[in-house]
């Protein structure tokens, strides 16, 4: 077969004559450039790697990234402030397709930070009103021949009509019907029902209480009830009137029993201050009112006080 | 004349395609990946220039990526080398002329660069997370990547003045 035949190449589609073959072949030469080529190109990779890793911070190589760097940055800075309307625009709508989810999750957030803060609160309030009665305890205030029990208000008097609360102790505490109970103001009333767990407080303001009470600075005794004037009012009845009573007075548990009165408080325990004083020709004892110590509306953690050595 | 013009465009087209990536699209973030334009171009100059062209390409567009974003000279380069060169020689035997060849070159292209920038950066002592190069940025970063890679290519080849002319094309067809 000749070797002197028409060939047409590919591509540019116009006949040419065949040349002879050269001293290569014709595949050679375009594999081996591009191959030196390509160990040029990597070897020149590695090569500025390397030198580098290895030179200081100020070497030619660190100074020559810097000079380009330097030039770079007027195109990065021209090419940043063209696109920086669409890159808002792009922030935006990202923004509007998380703004949802994120709205969610902050609220979320926000209600379980609202539920542990008020936990905290209250956690906290109620650190405060036992270190409060601790104190309570450790004074000289505190009747010497009780022990006591400290529980906390498990339900508020249900309307104003009632004034009786539920405490978290009972009968497997030790506590028994008649105890008094206090706080670190003063006196707030006495069990009036047990069960094993629970008891439940008549407050002083119950209609139906009645405590032996004293006079700190007039001596005077008489008995402490509900009064008429209010809610949290008390009166001393049964007060003669040969007893110099003032406005301002100390009125505590006077601790004693009498026929008419059998007296489960110890004594010295404040009651209240005296606000008015006042007599009448027909009435054989004097007229005195009494404002409690006790805030009767924020009661949350009490002392059941116990005698000492009574079988339980 | 024509290959100085032709290297002349695939520098400027190189050098504004790693100055928008270093500046611009590196920042969006999709899915916790970002889209590669300097990738792309250089892939698709690769498949339309061919090996030599391809490895050239990546060497220049690394080596002005890594001065713009202070990274360790020659580190982008050696990647965007490989890339270069391995695309192009796709597209000499096999991919050009295919409709699929920038697509599939782009994807596979990707994914061989993360490993590889993966390794290499780890071979250098720097902290990458496995879990996030080659995890959870990977498929937005493909995605990304051939959103781009269509109207970059076509950009490509219209600078080049079309696939016909074949860098290193040397086959002969005999006609009788």
């Amino acid at each position: 077969m000749s070797r002197n035949r028409t060939a047409r190449v590919a591509v540019l589609g116009s006949s040419v004559q065949r040349s002879a073959p050269p001293k290569h072949s014709s595949r050679t030469n375009p594999a081996l450039k591009r191959r030196v080529v390509l160990g040029v190109l990597v070897l020149a990779s590695l090569v500025l790697v390397t030198l580098y890793f290895r030179e200081p911070e100020g070497g030619s190589l660190h100074a020559a990234r810097s000079a380009g760097s330097a030039v770079l940055k007027p195109f990065q800075v021209a090419a940043d402030r063209v696109v920086q309307p669409f890159r808002d625009g792009w922030e935006y709508v990202t923004g509007l397709v998380s703004a949802k989810d994120e709205l969610k999750r902050a609220r979320e957030e926000n209600r379980v930070l609202r539920q542990e803060a008020t936990q905290f609160k209250f956690a906290f309030e109620q650190s405060r009103e036992l270190e409060r009665l601790l104190d309570y305890v450790r004074s000289p205030a505190f009747p010497e021949d009780y022990e006591y029990i400290a529980a906390p208000v498990t339900a508020y008097p249900p309307s104003q009509f009632e004034q009786r609360l539920v405490i978290g102790a009972g009968e497997n505490h030790g506590i028994r019907e008649n105890d008094p109970v206090v706080n670190e103001e003063g006196l707030v009333g006495r069990v009036t029902e047990v069960t094993a767990d629970t008891a439940q407080v008549t407050l002083l303001t119950d209609e139906k209480m009645a405590v032996g009470a004293r006079d700190l600075d007039s001596d005077a005794v008489g008995i402490v009830r509900h009064g008429s004037a209010g809610q949290d009012a008390l009166v001393l009845d049964l007060v003669e009137k040969r007893y110099a009573v003032e406005v301002g007075d100390r009125i505590v548990t006077s601790g004693t029993r009498s026929a008419s009165l059998d007296s489960p408080f110890p004594r010295g325990i404040p009651i209240g201050t005296v606000t008015f004083v006042g007599q009448s020709d027909t009435d054989p004892y004097k007229q005195i009112q009494i404002s409690p110590d006790v805030d009767f509306g924020s009661l949350h953690s009490l002392l059941v006080l116990i005698p000492k050595g009574a079988p339980r | 004349m024509t290959r100085a013009l032709d290297a002349l465009k695939v520098g400027v087209l190189v050098f504004g395609a790693a100055v928008l990536q270093a500046s611009i699209v590196g920042a969006f973030d999709v899915g916790g990946g970002r889209p590669d334009l300097l990738l792309v171009t250089v892939v698709a100059v690769a498949l339309v220039g061919g090996t030599t062209t391809g490895a050239a390409t990546g060497f220049f567009a690394g080596l002005v990526f890594d001065v713009a974003t202070f990274e360790t000279l020659g580190v982008t380069s050696l990647l965007l080398t490989l890339a270069g060169y391995w695309i192009g020689r796709y597209g000499e035997t096999t991919g050009r002329g295919r409709t699929h060849a920038p697509l599939l070159s782009v994807f596979v292209m990707t994914i061989a660069y993360a490993v590889a920038g993966y390794v290499f950066h780890t071979i250098l002592g720097d902290t990458v997370s496995a879990a996030v190069a080659l995890g959870s940025a990977l498929p937005a970063a493909i995605a990304g990547n051939l959103l781009l890679t269509l109207p970059v290519f076509a950009l490509v080849r219209r600078l080049l003045a079309g696939p016909e002319r074949v860098e290193g094309l040397r086959e002969v067809r005999l006609l009788g």
